[in-house]
């Protein structure tokens, strides 16, 4: 119909069989991409929260206070949190931090079977990488402080979590300040 | 000159030749200048075809093929409603006034055929409509289900008839996808087509796994994860699946990127905190310190003749960029701007090397040559970090992330000049790119 109604379409088309273009390059062949086995993209569904098993306790604990050897006597005993903080961009221990980890050391000095992964923390305000370099000096900091409070060293590992297990999700002085941390992830034996 | 070759003419020295014309002393300056080049004007038709469908293999082609142009900011895909030729064999010369009217420098027009029930013929023909020449034709063979692969190829090939640069379409781009509130998120391994489609996990997600990077010559990739709270360095071939742990080390293994060969790891370990960067052959397994200096030595990565490194250090008291010899000697400092730099990564061209500023409260994505000169940056916002070029080194993707207790991680993409800023679909949030070379 176009052709019909245009005549100078028609021409065209004349003049174009006349000066065919070039032949198509040679076949490419596009093979597929070998995958994986492709997973439903949903977030997978969280582990079963494991239960620590209640120990059974013969003395009944003094009003409020945490069951003696525990992780929440640990926390108590670090002054609620086995956490140190640290200055922006810093890993030397404030006062504050080598009194806290001044008690730490005498909890597990006290504890003896209770092992601990000591995690260096940063705030957001840095790239990937780097802040993994920074919680790597801040954990060892912290763990270098408990050894030369006679904690054995094959009781202590040091990692790093760089920014990436912030405790405050707000993006301020406080925020900032409160992610900066090294802490005391106590393993007692027989509870993983 | 047609107005084709004039855009292009002028589209090459717009991607060559930026660095060399910017004044000195603008060197710092954040400059994001956009829309200073006028488009490419391309119609891509929906390929012809014959039974239906072929058809909506054809309509899905020609939408991919749109798509990428746009997205790479050279192009302007013309909308196919203001098309007056409806062409009916691709054998046949278009006529090519039909598209002056409507003002397209370049048509592509394409054809499906059925060869067999798995196999599909492919073709397309790239005319530059005011010199009514012939610029390219290609034919491809595949599968019907490929149909979104041999559009991406279409599209690299398209790109590279018009700018003379190899596309980077046809490639994946690996991710961390983020789920959850920022206190206690879930960070998984993901990939996805260049475009966003095509989204997988890789890994089962138990574990916090960081800094996926791509082999520059397969499709194998260099993580860390943290299995078993003991993190480490691992190899993942996508292909098969295979997976290792690379090295059993004193310390926490991380920041790992190849060499150009696939051959050679390099990574940092931390050792009683401090942080050193060290390469392994990835055949004998044979280890060497490179770096011995009691600062933090992290994020290191290999020019692409593999002969040089660059790498973040805060040795000078800030963290800063460096480059050494792929022995560690030779060690010079190429950052001398304001601010903090750390996350550099060179080019696969060569000649540039991206990295992270921060400084002012504000973390931008920024370019300089490898000796530190003309350096440029591109992005600006509470935090971008995390730069990783396209297998052309045309286009630097990255982490955006919000500020705040919602803050987001997104992945967003700009040119290699500052221009082209946009977010990159992922399927949630998502950080640390890393673009895959092209798929063979």
């Amino acid at each position: 119909m176009r052709r019909l109604f245009f005549g100078g379409a028609a021409l065209v088309m004349l003049s174009a069989c006349a000066t065919k273009p070039p032949v198509v390059e040679e076949v490419s062949e596009v093979v597929p991409v070998a995958k994986p086995a492709p997973e439903v993209f949903e977030p997978a569904p969280l582990p079963p929260v494991i239960e620590q098993a209640p120990e059974v306790v013969e003395v009944v604990p003094q009003a409020n206070l945490p069951i003696p050897g525990s992780q929440e006597d640990f926390a108590f005993q670090s002054g609620g949190e086995p956490r140190v903080f640290f200055g922006y961009d810093q890993f030397d221990l404030s006062p504050e931090a080598r009194d806290v980890l001044r008690r730490q050391a005498n909890w597990l000095n006290l504890y003896t079977d209770a092992t601990a992964i000591i995690e260096g923390n940063a705030d957001e305000r840095g790239t990937r990488e780097y802040n993994l370099a920074l919680g790597a000096r801040r954990a060892d900091s912290v763990k270098a402080f408990l050894i030369s409070q006679g904690v054995a060293p094959n009781r202590l590992s040091a990692i790093s979590y760089g920014k990436e297990r912030p405790i405050d999700g707000r993006s301020n002085e406080e925020g900032w300040a409160r992610n900066r941390n090294g802490f005391t992830n106590l393993r007692l034996r027989g509870v993983s | 000159m047609t107005r084709l070759t004039r855009i292009l003419f002028f589209l090459s020295l717009w991607l060559f030749g930026w660095f060399l014309s910017l004044p000195a002393q603008a060197q710092l300056e954040i400059d994001i200048s956009k829309g200073n080049l006028d488009p490419v004007q391309i119609a891509v038709p929906d390929f012809l075809a014959t039974t239906s469908s072929e058809r909506e293999l054809g309509a899905q082609i020609a939408d991919v093929i749109r798509a990428d142009l746009e997205r790479s900011g050279l192009f302007k895909a013309l909308d196919p409603a203001s098309f007056l030729e409806t062409q009916t064999n691709i054998d046949y010369k278009p006529t090519f006034a039909d598209w002056r009217v409507i003002k397209a420098d370049a048509l592509v027009s394409g054809r499906i055929q059925t060869e067999s029930a798995s196999r599909i013929l492919v073709e397309f023909r790239l005319w530059d409509v005011f010199a009514g020449q012939q610029l390219k034709g290609v034919r491809f063979a595949t599968t019907p289900e490929n149909w979104r692969r041999t559009a991406h190829k279409a599209s690299d090939a398209i790109y590279e008839a018009l700018t003379g640069e190899s596309g980077y379409f046809d490639s994946r781009i690996v991710f961390i996808d983020e789920r959850g509130p920022k206190t206690n998120r879930k960070k998984r391994l993901a990939i996805m087509d260049q475009d966003g489609e095509n989204p997988i996990y890789l890994l089962g997600g138990d574990d916090l796994v960081l800094t996926p990077r791509f082999s520059p010559n397969s499709q194998t990739i260099v993580y860390l994860s943290y299995e078993n709270s003991d993190p480490n360095v691992y190899l993942l071939d996508i292909e098969t699946g295979r997976r290792e742990r690379l090295g059993d080390f004193p310390g926490m293994t991380y920041a790992p990127h190849l060499s150009p060969d696939g051959e050679t790891l390099i990574f940092t370990m931390a050792r009683r905190g401090n942080s050193d960067i060290y390469a392994m052959d990835l055949r004998s397994r044979s280890t060497s310190r490179l770096t011995t200096d009691p600062a933090i030595d992290v994020s290191a990565n290999y020019s692409p003749d593999g002969k040089k490194i660059v790498f973040n250090s805060d040795r000078g008291g800030s963290p800063q960029l460096y480059t050494m010899d792929a022995d560690g000697k030779n060690v010079k400092r190429i950052s001398f701007g304001k601010g903090r730099y750390s996350a550099p990564v060179w080019s696969p061209r060569g000649d540039k090397i991206a990295f992270t500023r921060s400084g002012g409260g504000k973390f931008g994505i920024g370019v300089m040559d490898i000796d530190g000169k003309n350096e440029r940056i591109l992005t600006d916002s509470y935090l971008d970090e995390s730069p990783t070029w396209s297998p052309n080194g045309r286009v630097i993707i990255f982490s955006r992330e919000y500020r705040g207790v919602d803050g987001r991680r997104e992945v967003w993409s700009v040119d290699l000049t500052g221009q082209n800023l946009r977010r990159v679909e992922t399927p949630g949030m998502a950080s640390d790119p890393a673009w895959s070379p092209l798929l063979q």
